[in-house]
């Protein structure tokens, strides 16, 4: 009897035991076969080209690539700062402050979270191209249409749209987390609002602007339907790598700029992520 | 005095943010509804646009559906009982398998839809139908399954469900369907409305996965900006508009009551 039932007791534990790696099984078939099969692929391919693995390093030697390269990082960078003032005054105000229609207000900053690229590119379009709003305004008022959509102000301007959403959301969650006596602290010690805001509420939030700046950087340095929108004479990364696949057919070229990308990208969040210690990752 | 002052400086800051992101879109959906943009509104008002998008592009919206569902049906499928195994076993492997199918979310997608095109891109039937298309979405989307269901697990005690259920005579497989699912669904719910909108706005992997026989909605939309007249594309990202809002209302709705718990 005793025996029976250790025996049976072993036999279920056993059983459990394969049935967990049961359930593991599929997803492990499924990453392997389109995703860690074609990434090493892509690996292959990148130091296929006629310079070999010296293809990886065209991105930083050849002159046209290198100034894209910095051309994306450049922009990229400049939406991240920009985001990061504009959500955290937004969102330190929304978070700090009840009145009537702050939801409404709330649900119209984080609504284009879900606008793929190109709709963000159409957007911005209609702000700024040629039947745009901004065009039809000024040339009404100075007799000059202003428009913009298709150059480089064009595209920062998309790129801060869909960027703004998503950091306002981390901005808005940290702010709610602060710790309020501190800062009550501060003040009845005599610091002035500024002193309060530099000294206390900013350094706190640092975690929060790692992060969420992190991701946006990273969505902008890889972001490709708002680029491919506005289209014309804009040279980012993604562009780039785009045009030398599909009208160059240079697949080695486009293999081993899309390395370099991805290794950028995945390099920012996860620095990010050992610094803020939270979970970090970009969409879109 | 100085407060008010601040006050209104921030709000209105925070009104001119939130004009830039909204006026746009009142924009694009007030033109996809005008006979004549052009002229303005005073045109008159009409759905004609909207019909000539439903002719041109109906198929786009349709294929879309398909593969947001398919691409759902498969990471439930695989995802939960993932998410399962990776939450009761733990430890290193656990990290490592969950860092992997993480990448996706990192890498851009055109690196990725580069990796499937030059890997499959010689079986000719499978690159040229939907399902190359889904097996891109799959990856791209699994993440945020995975991760929604083990933040369920991570609150609600499954060990002692399972020992419970095992303890019963359960088997590991009725314990799974029986007892660990239930459990999770607010996280399959989260999980899944994830997937099918991330689905149905994905244009980075699926421009470069498409053909001219597999056009989704945002490869549709990427095509009437190029091509054709203001008012259609208006009307087309109106449909789009109308398709996406629900989801991400629902989205909204179960953060809050997950807040609330």
């Amino acid at each position: 009897m005793q025996y029976d039932a250790s025996g049976q007791g072993r036999h279920s534990i056993m059983s459990h035991r394969s049935f967990v790696w049961f359930c593991l099984l599929p997803l492990a078939v499924v990453t392997a076969a389109f995703f860690l099969l074609p990434m090493a692929r892509l690996v292959v391919v990148g130091a296929e080209g006629p310079q070999g693995m010296a293809g990886y390093l065209a991105i930083l030697t050849e002159p046209r690539y290198r100034a894209t390269l910095i051309n994306t990082v450049v922009l990229s960078a400049a939406t991240t700062i920009v985001t990061l003032v504009v959500a955290t005054i937004a969102g330190m105000f929304l978070q700090r402050h009840r009145f009537l229609g702050r939801t409404v207000l709330i649900a119209m900053l984080t609504f284009p979270l879900a606008f793929p690229g190109v709709v963000v590119g159409f957007m911005i379009i209609l702000l700024a191209g040629r039947q745009g709003l901004i065009g039809d305004l000024s040339g009404r008022m100075f007799g000059e249409k202003i428009v913009f959509a298709y150059s480089i102000y064009g595209l920062f301007l998309g790129y801060l749209y869909f960027s703004i959403p998503r950091v306002i959301l981390t901005i808005m969650a940290a702010v709610q987390k602060l710790d309020a006596g501190l800062e009550e602290a501060a003040r009845s010690l005599g610091a002035g609002p500024w002193a309060v805001q530099r000294d206390v509420v900013l350094p706190a939030l640092g975690p929060a602007f790692v992060a969420s700046g992190a991701i946006a950087f990273a969505t902008a340095m890889g972001a490709f339907g708002t680029a491919f929108t506005l289209a014309t004479n804009i040279d980012v990364l993604p562009m780039l790598i785009y045009t030398e696949f599909t009208l160059a057919a240079n697949f080695a070229t486009s293999a081993a700029l899309s390395i370099g990308l991805g290794v950028i990208t995945w390099a920012i969040l996860a620095l990010a992520r050992s610094f803020s210690g939270g979970a970090v990752a970009a969409a879109g | 005095m100085r407060d008010r002052l601040i006050f209104s400086g921030q709000l209105v800051f925070t009104l001119g943010v939130a004009a830039f992101l909204v006026v746009p879109a009142v924009l694009s959906i007030s033109a996809g509804v005008t006979v004549n943009y052009f002229r303005g509104i005073s045109s008159g008002v009409t759905l004609q646009w909207v019909f000539q998008v439903w002719d041109l592009y109906a198929d786009t919206i349709l294929l879309s559906f398909l593969i947001a569902f398919a691409a759902l049906a498969v990471t439930l499928l695989i995802g939960v009982p993932a998410a399962y195994a990776l939450h009761t076993h733990g430890g290193r492997l656990s990290r490592i398998v969950e860092e992997v199918i993480t990448l996706p979310i990192a890498i851009p997608g055109l690196a990725i839809a580069l990796a499937l095109l030059l890997t499959y891109g010689g079986f000719r039937s499978f690159r040229g139908s939907w399902l190359f298309i889904v097996a891109g979405h799959v990856i791209f989307t699994m993440p945020f399954m995975v991760r929604s269901v083990m933040a369920v697990f991570a609150t609600v005690d499954v060990r002692t469900l399972d020992e419970g259920a095992a303890s019963l005579g359960a088997s590991p497989a009725r314990r799974f369907l029986d007892v660990i699912v239930p459990n999770a669904t607010p996280g399959i719910l989260a999980g899944a409305l994830m997937v099918i909108t991330l689905s149905l706005g994905e244009f980075n992997l699926t421009w470069m996965l498409h053909t001219p026989l597999t056009k989704t909605l945002p490869i549709g939309l990427a095509d009437s900006y190029a091509s054709m007249r203001l008012e259609v594309a208006s009307a087309y990202t109106l449909i789009f508009f109308i398709m996406i809002i629900p989801l991400l209302i629902a989205m909204q709705i179960f953060a809050d009551r997950g807040q609330g718990r």
